[in-house]
């Protein structure tokens, strides 16, 4: 670099400002910004403004008044004499609560539709598109509130149920009505840590030998101990601990039923898995199978004590008793008392947000599917590799790439739109804070903020998290 | 225009500065037009008749105003509102009064920032039950499911109750008296609660009204009436005392078949004040001579009007109660005019 060439150092002068590059971008920048202050300025002020013509403070004091109302769906203890910021805690948690369900619940339609639309089976594929074009152009509104005239007309109520004209259904532990759908809760008892203690074993066993058999495929390419084995060493175990309490009878009854269920397991499998499975790593194989295990725990303390209430029913009460019970819905005064009831309106919100939104997830599903050369397909059945395989090993995996990045933004778009709960009644955080609690307070400048800010900070952690995921499973370029 | 109250947080535009304390009644004369609150539909209180003109005994109040500011009752712009939505519709200026079943409460008044202007109906919140149900006391509804429409009153005097009794029950959120009659109809609810006339009102709109009963418990006092926004008490008191006129005429006897007559001038100064004949109420008010006049002329005073929306004649049924006048017995009573 020579120095010669620097041109002589001239003082600053103002019109540079403009007319030097060096400074115009910083210029630009600088302008914006007192632009944009002012604009904040004016806005606050004119805010501060009205309050104060109206009277008004700006407070968060309401939050930590009493209520008086109350809420039918509370994951906490909550009521009337409660206060307004646990309403909204109350309302923050269903709206959580409907929007992981309906994420869950998204995918797996998403999935299926999506792969299914690429099928060579004419009427299936026609089938997945007229789901999927169906429910794509029409308001979500409007199937929120189908959804729920479906389930709260077509369903009896509970009067029905005691003068014979409806029937609860499994072994008389569940009823539909037209309130919602009432089903058995678990009670723990003196000895349910002897059931925790054989799930903690089982789960280390499935884990080790999934693990083993994982190894076992990265040195001879043998496939590895399936999800659903692992899963079921978790449920067997448990299920046998938890039975024997009961006695050697029900323990054997038990085993029998095992049996066909795990018959009927294997031929869905069949169908069901080509579609599903998709193994990218180790890693995610061992996390698969914690969620396998999970499910595992969830029969272990819910559809067993299900079918302990049917095996008494059969058989009479045996001489133990288990750990953990069924709190069974019964007939009450007006309602179904005991259990949880699962309210129309969270089954309605659920339903159609998940089916609303898994048409769009299924979109994405085939567009990540046809952005897959055709070439790999057919490598792979060169291979001599059947469809259902080569879908699970070869396509999926690497359609992941696209189908990821645009899945987050239906995530966002589903747990938004949960506020529309407001249509059926579903006590979200809309309906709390947003809604009643504004009402009765008058604070609609504080809880529209507070609003704001909970949308704002749940949308940037679903989008953290599913930044996070996409990075894992990305094309890896080094 | 007043500026606006409430605007979501994020990116929030209130556009156009200006007096947020503005005259109101200047705003309606420029505007030519009252702005109304209104229900969504109850009927006999407020609902479109089968011309899709609104009508009832809510509406009357708009209508009387209307007539006295604008010379036509039938200037008025019906803004229908829900219990969540009628007190952001009036704070933020898209509505001039509010006329729509509205409990006069502490809170409401005061922390809200609103006035009342008067009660246009003194009501109570009842419960409303199928008769096969075979309930005959609120008291016997432990574990009843109830629908109950959210941000009212209703809503936390039903939460008071149950609680005071030590019984339980389980809320259906519902937004409006329709959500509410079909929701209860489809069985989906075992009791509905509102006001005790809204109750009337809804089962009067039933196929088999007899099929229901109105529990005898009232579980609360309902003073409903019309209010406007708080530190206007100029437009506050046009409005209050359109209302009170219509009262004072049903007291003094002048109906819409006399007043033509009677604005000829009579014995009773007061009449001739009311109908300006005498005095300058209207000036004082900042309105014509004739307000009153116009405001009664609009759908007839108190009595006519409850009789042609809500009375024993209507199919909504209800008795005068404590609706009737102060000389009758009832609650219903105008502070003089002088």
């Amino acid at each position: 670099m020579s120095l010669s060439t620097q041109p002589p150092k001239e003082p600053f002068r103002l019109g540079q400002l403009l007319s030097d590059t060096r400074y115009r971008s910083i210029t630009i920048q600088v302008v914006a910004l007192v632009l944009f202050a002012l604009g904040l300025w004016w806005l606050i002020g004119n805010t501060a403004e009205n309050l104060k013509n109206l009277g008004k403070t700006f407070s968060f004091d309401f939050l930590g008044q009493r209520s008086n109302y109350d809420i039918n769906q509370r994951l906490i203890p909550y009521d009337s004499t409660s206060t307004h910021g646990r309403a909204a805690l109350v309302g923050i948690l269903n709206t959580l609560l409907v929007a992981a369900m309906g994420c869950v619940l998204a995918t797996v339609i998403g999935v299926i539709a999506g792969v299914l639309r690429l099928s060579k089976n004419w009427l299936i594929a026609r089938l997945m598109t007229v789901y999927i074009e169906g429910f794509r152009n029409v308001p979500l509104l409007l199937w929120i509130l189908l959804i729920f005239a479906l389930v709260s007309e077509s369903a009896p109520a509970p009067r029905a149920f005691a003068n014979g004209d409806a029937n609860m259904i499994l072994w008389g532990t569940m009823a539909i009505t037209n309130r919602g759908i009432y089903v058995p809760s678990p009670v723990f008892t003196h000895g349910a840590w002897l059931i925790a203690a054989a799930f903690v074993v089982a789960v280390g066993v499935a884990a080790w030998l999934r693990r083993k058999s994982l190894r076992e495929q990265a040195a001879t390419g043998k496939p590895p101990l399936p999800l659903w084995q692992a899963a079921g060493v978790v449920l067997g175990l448990t299920g046998l601990v938890y039975l024997l309490q009961g006695g050697i009878v029900f323990t054997l009854l038990f085993v029998v039923q095992l049996a066909i269920i795990a018959a009927i397991f294997i031929y869905v499998r069949r169908f069901v898995r080509p579609a599903l499975q998709y193994v990218p790593s180790q890693r995610a194989s061992a996390t698969a199978t914690a969620l396998g295990a999970l499910t595992a725990l969830l029969w272990a303390i819910y559809i067993s004590p299900a079918l302990w209430h049917m095996l008494t029913g059969v058989f009479g009460t045996p001489a133990f008793t288990p750990s953990i019970t069924l709190d069974v819905p019964a007939l009450g005064g007006f309602n179904f008392t005991g259990g949880f009831n699962v309210r129309n309106s969270l089954v309605a919100l659920w339903l159609a947000l998940s089916l609303y939104t898994g048409a769009f997830i299924a979109e994405v599903v085939r567009s990540g599917i046809v952005a897959v050369p055709k070439g790999q397909s057919e490598a792979a059945a060169a291979l001599g590799m059947p469809a259902s395989r080569s879908m699970s090993l070869v396509i999926l995996p690497q359609a992941m790439r696209v189908i990821v990045p645009p899945m987050i933004s239906q995530y966002l778009n589903l747990t938004k739109n949960s506020s529309l709960a407001i249509a059926v009644g579903y006590m979200d955080v809309r309906a709390t804070l947003g809604g009643i609690t504004i009402n009765q307070t008058g604070r609609e400048l504080e809880g529209m903020l507070l609003m704001g800010v909970f949308y704002l900070a749940l949308s940037l952690i679903i989008a953290a998290a599913g930044n996070w995921f996409n990075a894992r499973v990305k094309l890896k370029e080094r | 225009m007043k500026k606006p109250l409430v605007f979501c947080a994020m990116g929030a535009l209130a556009l156009g500065a200006g007096m947020a304390q503005a005259a109101t009644l200047d705003d309606v004369k420029a505007r030519d037009v009252l702005n109304c609150g209104t229900n969504t539909g109850l009927a006999g209180f407020a609902a479109p008749n089968a011309d899709g003109v609104w009508e009832g005994f809510d509406v009357a109040v708009c209508r009387a105003v209307a007539a006295a500011v604008l010379g036509d009752p039938m200037k008025v712009n019906f803004v229908p509102t829900t219990g969540a939505t009628r007190f952001t519709a009036l704070a933020s200026g898209e509505i001039d009064m509010l006329s729509r079943v509205t409990t006069w409460t502490f809170q409401r008044d005061v922390e809200l920032k609103f006035d009342f202007v008067g009660v246009n109906y003194y009501d109570g919140q009842g419960f409303i039950v199928p008769t096969a149900l075979g309930v005959t006391s609120a008291k016997e509804l432990d574990g009843a499911t109830v629908c109950i429409q959210t941000g009212t009153t209703t809503e936390l005097n039903l939460a008071d109750f149950f609680r005071s009794n030590g019984i339980s029950y389980e809320p259906v959120p519902i937004e409006t008296n329709a959500e509410g009659q079909q929701q209860y109809l489809a069985g989906t609810c075992d009791a509905y609660t509102t006001d005790s006339s809204g109750l009337a009102a809804t089962r009067a709109t039933f196929e088999n009204p007899q099929d229901h009963i109105i529990l005898p418990e009232i579980i609360s006092k309902e003073p409903l009436g019309p209010l406007v926004r708080h530190g206007d008490s100029d437009w506050a008191d046009i409005v209050r005392w359109s209302f009170f006129a219509l009262v004072a005429a049903e007291e003094f006897g002048i109906t819409s078949a006399n007043i033509e007559e009677l604005s000829a001038g009579t014995d009773n100064p007061e009449v001739n004040r009311i109908l300006g004949v005498e005095g300058n109420l209207g000036a004082q008010l900042g309105l014509d001579a004739e307000w009153a006049k116009r405001a009664i002329a609009a759908e007839g005073n108190y009595g006519e009007i409850f009789a042609k929306y809500l009375g024993v004649d209507t199919p909504i049924g209800l008795e005068r109660g404590l609706n009737a006048q102060w000389t009758e017995g009832g609650l219903q009573y105008a502070p003089p005019f002088r």
